[in-house]
Parts: C-alpha cells; structure tokens; sequence
C-alpha cells in the first residue's frame, strides 16, 4: 500500500476544498458544501478500491471524481450553477452527487446487481452521512442489498452533524454501525480521521462484497469541523471548544506527523506538496472563471433521449 | 347480482373477492392469439422481451413465483429465473431505485408498481432521480426503465388502491406516460415502452385486465405508439379519452349514434407527450370536444387537452370544451365508486352540452 500516494491525494482534497470555500467567498460559486476533515475517509476509499468499482456520492463527496480524473474546475461548476459541471459516469465511475440524502443508496444496490447479473465482480461503495441514516431510502437499500446479497459497501461518514441536528437527535444508538446486526450484514466503526484504518475497514468490506460475502457497513467516525455549508453558521449551533478540540485531530497532520515520523516525508517535501496542490488548484480557478457561460440549449437538452417533435414545452422563449 | 359483493356492477371481475378462474402459467396461454386479456397481453409482452433482450429483467412484489396479483408476470420467473424475474421486498423506493442503477449498469428494468397508490413511496425516486438522470449527465446515462403501473377504479377494490395518478408523472419533465386501453396495444406499446431509452410510465388500466379481449397484432410501427390512433370515425364530436374510460366512451357513441350524433372517439393512448396533431385534426373536422378521463378534474390531462384545443382550434369550435371527470375528492370507497367514475350516461349529457 502506497501510503505516499494516500496522503497526497489527501492534501489535493484539502486544496480542492479549501480553494472552493476561497471561491465562494469572492462570489466565483454559489453554494458550497466543504468536506474539510474528510479527506481521509474519501481518499482511502477511493484507494481501497478497483477502478472498475462505482462510487456513489452525496454532495460532500463533490471532489471524489477529481481523485478519478475529473478537472477540478467542472466540479466546481456544479456549484455556480452550470451544467457543464455534468459528466458521464462510466468515465469516472462515480455517479453524479446525490443532492436528496440517502436515495442514491438503492442505485448502488441496482448497480452493483446489475454488474453481477452480467458476469462483473464489481463492488459499489455509497457514501452518506449520519442524517442521511434516518432518510427511509438508506434502509431500505440496505435490506435490499441484504436480501439480494449484492455487493455493496455503505460507507457512513457520521460527522455527527446535520446542518444544526446532532448525532444525538439524529440517532438513538451510540453507534450506526449497530445497525448492520438488523440488516444481517457485518458494520464496524473506525476512526474517520485515520486514513490507515479507514482504508482496512473499506478495502476488508469490499473484499467480502467481491467474493460474495454481501454488503457492509463501514461507519467513519469523525466530527464536522466546517459548517454544513458556506451559508450555515455553526455558532447559532454549538460551542467554537468542541469543534476546536476536533480540529486538533484532523486528518492530515496526523498522518504527516507518521510519515515524517517513519522517514517517508521531510518536513519540507509536506510543505512543498501543499504548496503544490494549492497552486494546481488555483490554476483550476482560473480555468473556472475562462469557462464559457451555458446557453440556453444547454438546459433544454438532453432531458429525453428521444424528444418529442414538436415539443413546445422545451422550446425557448423569444424575447 | 354479483354474489360476492351483493351489488350489481355487470363487471367481470370483482375485487371483493379473488379470481378464482384457472391461472395460466405457461406461454401455451397465447395458444389462442385471436382471444387474450390485456392482462395476458401484458404478460406476453414481458415474456417477448425477456426473450428478445438479456438485458431485460423484471422487478416488483409478488412477481415472482406468484406470478404478481394480477398475473401480469405468470410464468415468467419459471423461464426466465429468479435472477431475471425478481421478486422484491416491500419497498418501492428502494426498488425503483434499485432500477436506476440496473440502468446505470446497462440493463433495461421494467418495474411492476402493485397498484397506482404504491407508486408514491417511489415517487422522489421517479421524480429526482429517474427523471432526470438523462438530463444532470448530459445525456451520457440515460435510463431505459419502464415502470408499470395498474392503476384507476371500477374494480372494488380496498381504499388506495384505484388511484388515476397520470397526471402527476407528465407534470415531471423527463418522463413519457402511456397507456392503453385494448389487448394489442397493451402488447404493442409494452414491447415499444421496454425498447424506447428514455423513462417510461405505463399506467394499465386495472379495470380492463379481464374485462376486454382483442388479438396480439405485434404493431411494428415504434413511432405510432406515441400517436393518438382515432378508434371510432365520426363527425359530429370529438370524444378524447384514454385508458379505463375508452370503453364508456365507445358505449356512450352507441348510445349517442341512436340519436343521430356521430362521435368521433380519439384514445390518447400517450399522455406524455400528447399528440397535438392528431387532437386538433379531430377537433377541427368535428367542431365538437369532449374529454374524458376517471381521474380528479382540477389539472388533469383534460385540462391540458382543453389549452391545445383552446389555443391552436379557437375558431374552429362550435361548442365549449367540455370535461368528463372524476371529482375533486379522494377515490371514494368502493360502495360509492360508480357515482365517482364518468359513465356513458354522463357522457351523453357532456356531448349534448358540447352540442348546444
């Protein structure tokens, strides 16, 4: 395992993330929902699988292509409102962001059905969140991938926030990986901000699913450092000491602190691999802002693959 | 007098008790071709196209083994497998979501809804994401699914379980909605639904699965099947309708040609996207329309009909377009369905309203 190679695909999520908040804070993108502290959790994964398996993403997991190829500048588009930002799957292998939470859950068990029924041994992993948990469509696409033993990884970032509502309001048990028992499948609860062990967890419960051992739940355990979003206000909320004290653990430093630690990384190659990423990432801005605008055909098209004509529906008003 | 219900309906079937005729369970059913049940139909389709095509595979409750509660699907997990013909927990979100992946990995998922009112668990599905998942991937995904949907009333059946919801999928861009209302278009536009790429709604009008029998024509004409076909030629009205209510307006022209009015009566047959042409060239020849369909009135399809022929026919009208609908209330209990539902008499009174 290429613990080199994790590490940097975390620093380029903190770039990408980082540079986001930056671009909508000077008005480039509307809405932004930051995974920082996430890295770990999305880099592993992406490491704990074949590029063959499909990832299925809710909106926190928006950078998740760009590990897989994706130009970081066409997934910040999604949050400037373009449709440019559109991609297709199959060339990534990650469905589009899911913005409903939880419903993107029984696609994966479709997907990875699918595979299997034509001969893949592909495994889908679904990422959600601990409020996605309560949403019906994560149950029942977990009993569904139960009942079909579909190979399925359901990986629960419990960040222990949604928006304002605490784990504690979100969940009457001390951990969602308890759940699993109900479904008949294996759930495990690891630190989400130690790549090392999420990457175990992920790479174990695919490897079962690829077997045919069926679906798991892999919980990540961490702590929503940012806000939901750059519109939400965490200190309407809850108290700066607790979100400090969770900062301190955050997942890249520690893991530099082992590798530099181990003799994998001087200080100053740390340094210059964030300075790098930052500066890649900045350029990705750049070319955001020289993208050209949508059109108007660009929102009529493609909403049926055989459109009826005529259709005056989607035809555009004249002005 | 229908014994298990202790009223006369003069339907075939009631729901107050079970079938209790002799189910086929093997494709020797269509042995006789010239006489089938739309729900035989149906049935024949799905096996066609599980034949035609691995990529085909089913989806629903009860589908399986059972052969599903109408018997839509008898036979076919028996030939095809239960890896093909897939019976689900009770979830339909889960499952049509389920076949949104199925898309996403190639195959073609046709889904069997139980009953109309059990679409809406899935209806966030539907709505967010198998109608719009062409759209929010350029076009790179798109999702050849057909969801089957029995739907409308007139069969006595438990409360929610005779919903007419159609107007709710064609509100949602990136869906089409058909249904039929005879044996060989429900053969027809059943192969052409599960062949078409893009999203398909396919109400089956639950009244007529047993009720009417017609022949199995196999009609190779893909871009027909979303035309509105004219069923009865005439000249003095336009009778537009769709699905259950065909066969009250086919019986309210007899009643009608009686009084020396010739009613023209057009089946939508697609009410997603509906065919412009074809409305307005009947409308225009006749002068005269008339609407019909069992669900609600207030933003039903008799409404978006009345806007075509409002806007592109004004002056070719004689009369006021008028609606033959079910009333603004939710399905009644079945005691009280039959003053729910249009019937011929309704439309009678409706035409002579038109004629005025």
């Amino acid at each position: 395992m290429d613990r080199l190679r994790l590490w940097k695909m975390m620093v380029q999520l903190r770039a990408y993330d980082e540079r986001a908040t930056l671009l909508q804070r000077q008005g480039r993108i509307g809405a932004y929902p930051t995974f920082w502290g996430e890295e770990a959790i999305q880099a592993a994964t992406v490491l704990a699988v074949r590029d063959t398996d499909w990832l299925f993403l809710s909106y926190r997991q928006n950078a998740v292509p760009v590990l897989r190829g994706l130009p970081p500048e066409q997934a910040w588009a999604y949050f400037r409102g373009d449709p440019h930002s559109f991609f297709d799957p199959s060339q990534f292998g990650c469905a589009p962001q899911c913005v409903p939470l939880s419903t993107h859950l029984p696609h994966a068990v479709g997907w990875a059905v699918g595979r299997r029924l034509q001969g893949g041994d592909e495994v889908a992993v679904a990422f959600f969140g601990d409020g996605a948990s309560s949403e019906g469509d994560a149950h029942e696409a977990m009993n569904l991938a139960s009942v079909f033993r579909a190979p399925v990884v359901f990986l629960c970032t419990n960040n222990q926030w949604a928006i304002s509502t605490p784990f504690s309001r979100q969940a009457a048990v001390d951990r969602l990986s308890a759940r699993a028992a109900g479904y008949g499948m294996p759930g495990v609860t690891v630190d989400g901000y130690d790549p090392l062990a999420v990457l175990g967890a992920v790479a174990e419960a695919v490897e079962r699913a690829r077997r045919g051992g069926g679906p798991s739940l892999v919980e990540a355990w961490c702590y929503r450092i940012g806000p939901h979003a750059t519109a939400d206000d965490p200190s309407l909320y809850r108290g700066e000491e607790e979100t400090a004290l969770w900062r301190q653990r955050e997942p890249i430093g520690r893991f530099e602190q082992l590798l530099v630690g181990d003799g994998l990384l001087s200080p100053q190659e740390v340094d210059a691999e964030h300075e790098r990423a930052s500066g890649a990432m900045r350029a990705a801005g750049h070319r955001l802002d020289s993208m050209p605008p949508p059109t108007g055909e660009e929102m009529t098209a493609h909403v049926l693959a055989v459109p009826p004509a005529p259709w005056p529906g989607n035809l555009l008003r004249r002005s | 007098m229908c014994s298990p219900c202790h009223r006369r309906h003069g339907r075939e079937i009631c729901s107050g008790v079970r079938d209790s005729r002799p189910m086929t369970t093997s494709s020797a059913r269509l042995d006789d071709a010239d006489t089938v049940t739309l729900v035989q139909a149906v049935d024949a389709a799905l096996e066609a196209e599980l034949a035609a095509d691995p990529r085909v595979v089913l989806l629903g409750e009860d589908i399986g083994r059972m052969g599903g509660v109408f018997r839509a699907t008898a036979g076919l997990e028996a030939r095809f497998g239960e890896t093909r013909v897939i019976d689900t927990p009770a979830c339909e979100a889960g499952f049509v979501g389920v076949a949104v992946g199925m898309c996403l990995a190639g195959l073609r998922p046709v889904v069997e809804l139980q009953f109309d009112s059990f679409s809406y668990p899935a209806f966030e599905q539907i709505v967010c994401h198998l109608a719009r998942y062409s759209w929010r991937t350029a076009g790179t995904a798109g999702m050849p699914a057909v969801l089957r949907v029995p739907y409308g009333g007139g069969t006595h059946a438990p409360e929610l379980h005779s919903d007419s919801p159609e107007a709710l999928f064609c509100h949602v861009p990136g869906l089409v909605v058909v249904t039929p209302s005879s044996p060989s278009d429900a053969y027809s536009m059943l192969r052409w639904a599960i062949r078409h790429p893009d999203p398909v709604i396919f109400m089956e009008p639950k009244r007529l699965y047993r009720s009417i029998r017609g022949t199995l024509l196999g009609d190779t004409d893909p871009e027909g099947l979303l035309r509105a076909r004219v069923i009865r030629p005439g000249t003095g009205v336009t009778i537009i309708s769709y699905g259950p209510s065909v066969p009250t307006c086919l019986e309210a022209a007899d009643v009608l040609g009686e009084q020396g009015v010739s009613a023209e009566i057009l089946d939508l047959r697609a009410l997603w996207p509906l065919d412009e042409e074809a409305i307005l060239a009947s409308v225009r020849r006749t002068r005269r329309c008339v609407v019909v369909h069992e669900a609600a009135r207030s933003c039903g399809i008799g409404a978006e009909v009345a806007a075509i022929v409002a806007q592109h026919a004004m002056f070719s009208l004689d009369g006021p377009v008028i609606r033959v609908a079910g009333l603004d209330v939710p399905f009644p209990m079945f005691m009280l369905e039959d003053l729910y539902l249009p019937n011929a008499g309704q439309i009678v009174v409706a035409v002579e309203e038109a004629l005025r």
